[in-house]
């Protein structure tokens, strides 16, 4: 079954994960998108605020859309999201992270432009296996409401 | 990427380019982002996006790597003048980030950075707080992408 704007009233939606986080995809990503010394070495990161090895902020987030993908976009008729109100990098990833991401909806609406499609506005948060929040974000997405998603496959 | 002293608000650097091929669009896709429109040429045709659509998250880190090689070039040219090169810190995070068009197979993003605010960090003397509003514009002279990025910059002299 195809996930739909009425499947997202507004709560809690779920809890995905552990998605466990490898030094070396660390340095893979912070080497292709963010080389900076924090991210890539072990020895020049201990001298920086983070004070060792940390993942890209924007590593982290591509793994959040990754385990969002996994969770429940995969399976949703959602047509992409308009951006992101908000990203809050609270603490820093680190190599072999267990990541668990906690889903809320906090707004869902109809559009007023495309009445066929719903807002749906999430908050999310990525806590590791201490339960530290690394990570709390706000973002939309559109989604088809249930009439089209069904009237679309018929 | 210079001390928090010689920042001012409007300064602007324009931060190089990045072309979208198919094949990196695809690449990232597989690994973080694996929606249809991402990932096949006629389900991005089908979509929203009318093309072959890089992920969002693309897009930002894309950003990133330019924002990157922008300081590492601004660092060497410190150095070449005999400087100690300003090494930045993490970011908070950001604010506001719009997926304002899609971005499609063979288009060419160009981004740039202008300060939008600047203060002193309350907990760290060291260090100054900037945002600043971080573009991508496309061949054709659309803004594409559009966020209020902030981060952490070292102060020639520490706060009293």
């Amino acid at each position: 079954m195809t996930l739909t704007f009425e499947d997202f009233p507004v709560g809690h939606f779920g809890t995905f994960g552990p998605r466990h986080v490898t030094r070396e995809e660390i340095i893979a990503f912070a080497s292709e998108f963010d080389p900076q010394p924090m991210h890539l070495d072990e020895e020049a990161a201990k001298r920086t605020m983070l004070r060792g090895l940390s993942g890209s902020g924007w590593h982290l987030c591509s793994i959040m859309m990754r385990m969002m993908f996994d969770g429940y976009i995969g399976n949703t008729a959602s047509l992409g999201s308009p951006g992101v109100d908000e990203v809050r990098w609270l603490s820093p990833l680190r190599p072999s992270d267990d990541l668990m991401l906690d889903i809320d909806v906090t707004e869902a609406r109809v559009s007023r432009s495309r009445p066929e499609t719903g807002i749906v506005t999430f908050a999310m948060r990525i806590r590791n296996a201490a339960n530290v929040t690394l990570l709390e974000a706000t973002s939309p997405i559109i989604v088809k409401r249930r009439a089209t998603a069904t009237a679309a496959r018929s | 990427m210079g001390y928090f002293e010689e920042l001012t608000v409007g300064q602007r650097r324009e931060l190089g380019s990045f072309t979208f091929t198919a094949e990196l669009i695809k690449k990232f896709a597989s690994q973080f982002d694996p929606q249809r429109f991402h990932l096949d040429e006629e389900e991005g045709r089908n979509s929203l996006f009318g093309g072959l659509a890089a992920s969002g998250w693309h897009v930002g880190s894309a950003c990133m790597k330019l924002l990157v090689a922008d300081g590492q070039r601004q660092a060497a040219e410190a150095a070449a003048r005999g400087e100690k090169p300003a090494v930045w810190g993490p970011s908070p995070g950001f604010r506001d980030l719009r997926w304002l068009k899609p971005v499609l197979a063979g288009d060419t993003i160009s981004y740039a950075s202008e300060v939008e605010s600047l203060r002193a960090s309350g907990s760290r003397p060291e260090w100054g707080i900037m945002q600043a509003r971080t573009t991508g514009t496309n061949q054709r002279g659309e803004l594409v992408f559009s966020f209020l990025a902030s981060g952490f910059v070292p102060r020639r002299s520490p706060a009293a």
